[in-house]
């Protein structure tokens, strides 16, 4: 026998990193503003998604929304009452959603006339940051009740987000929520990183919230089109 | 957990490299993992074995380097070594440092295979 060394040099997530480039180019040109919501189960991505389907759909915003869960249609459900279209995918044990389901899931979907779409992805804070689903800009969730160090443990997540949004405003007060602790955690593993304060429930903060994804739509619109990977 | 779908990716691209060079059996398997790639080194020593079971690559050992993160100091205008991922901070000078320059790689660099001597060349009659 002779032994010999192959050289490959090649990203173990190649596939899914060429998929999600195709989708991204699909998104630009269909002119649809993509964001992926990721955070803990239970932060409140539905919550804060449900809301934000309606208000923009209020504003005559058309919107659309594909959601990944291990198993149930309940957030499907859910945010169908608001009246956007809602694609769920269940992983059925996968922690995370990759470029391939999201493909598969936009049969249906008019993206052209579409100003968002919205990507909820499984709750967990590790297995999702390695995948890109194509998305313009990718959120990290992060609630008054879950501690204000969680950008320290979770940092390779919160380093890849391009804003941060804190939920469940209206409870901050009743869990002690320490909010300088939490803005200076955010900015050591993130810096300069927007971050908006909202409480879905109340209202507190989705103002904001929406003025920052209309401004980023309009920003990527007038930005040079996605390089060729 | 995706460290087993990672190593199924792996798997799958050192057993297309064999084939093509013709390999008897893969021996050693190379890895660069980055700090911010968000994959656990021994949970992937784990999938190894699991995901090569029954493959060319049964038997195969797994070599990981690991790559610190580097961030560029917008002060020093330099490369800098983060010594931990829970501040992005320039450890010299300690400026924010929002640029990534290593640390996301998640790359098979290479394989060690094994393939059959060429039969002995006999003289023409």
């Amino acid at each position: 026998m002779i032994t010999r060394i192959v050289e490959i040099r090649k990203g173990v997530l190649k596939k899914n990193d060429l998929l999600a480039a195709e989708l991204r180019q699909r998104f630009r040109e269909a002119g649809v503003f993509t964001v992926n919501l990721v955070s803990s189960p239970g932060t409140g991505k539905t919550m804060l998604l449900e809301k934000t389907l309606r208000a923009l759909l209020h504003a005559g915003q058309p919107v659309a929304a594909i959601v990944g869960d291990l198993e149930t249609d309940n957030d499907a459900r859910r945010l169908a009452a608001s009246g956007a279209p809602i694609r769920q995918i269940n992983t059925h044990g996968t922690c995370h959603l990759e470029a391939e389901m999201i493909g598969q899931h936009l049969s249906g979907l008019e993206l052209e006339g579409l100003d968002f779409l919205f990507i909820e992805n499984v709750g967990n804070l590790v297995c999702p940051s390695s995948y890109d689903l194509g998305e313009d800009i990718r959120a990290c969730l992060l609630s008054v009740t879950e501690g204000e160090d969680k950008p320290l443990k979770y940092p390779v997540i919160f380093n890849s987000a391009d804003v941060a949004v804190v939920t469940k405003m209206d409870l901050a007060e009743a869990c002690e929520f320490q909010r300088d602790d939490a803005l200076r955690n955010l900015a050591e593993v993130r810096p300069g990183m927007r971050v908006i304060e909202v409480s879905a429930k109340t209202g507190l903060g989705m103002k904001e919230w929406l003025a920052f994804l209309n401004e980023e739509r309009s920003r990527r619109r007038q930005a040079p089109p996605a390089p060729e990977v | 957990m995706h460290e087993l779908s990672i190593m199924q990716n792996v798997v799958q691209a050192a057993l297309d490299a064999a084939k093509q060079s013709g390999a008897k059996r893969v021996t050693l398997v190379r890895l660069r993992i980055g700090v911010m790639s968000g994959v656990v080194q021994g949970s992937l020593q784990f999938c190894h074995e699991v995901a090569t079971l029954g493959t060319l690559l049964e038997g195969s050992r797994l070599e990981i380097t690991e790559l610190p993160a580097i961030i560029e100091c917008p002060a020093c205008r330099s490369p800098r070594t983060l010594p931990n991922i829970q501040s992005f901070r320039c450890p010299i000078c300690q400026t924010p440092a929002a640029r990534l320059l290593q640390g996301r790689e998640l790359e098979i660099e290479s394989i060690e295979i094994e393939i059959a001597e060429p039969p002995a060349q006999e003289d023409a009659p």
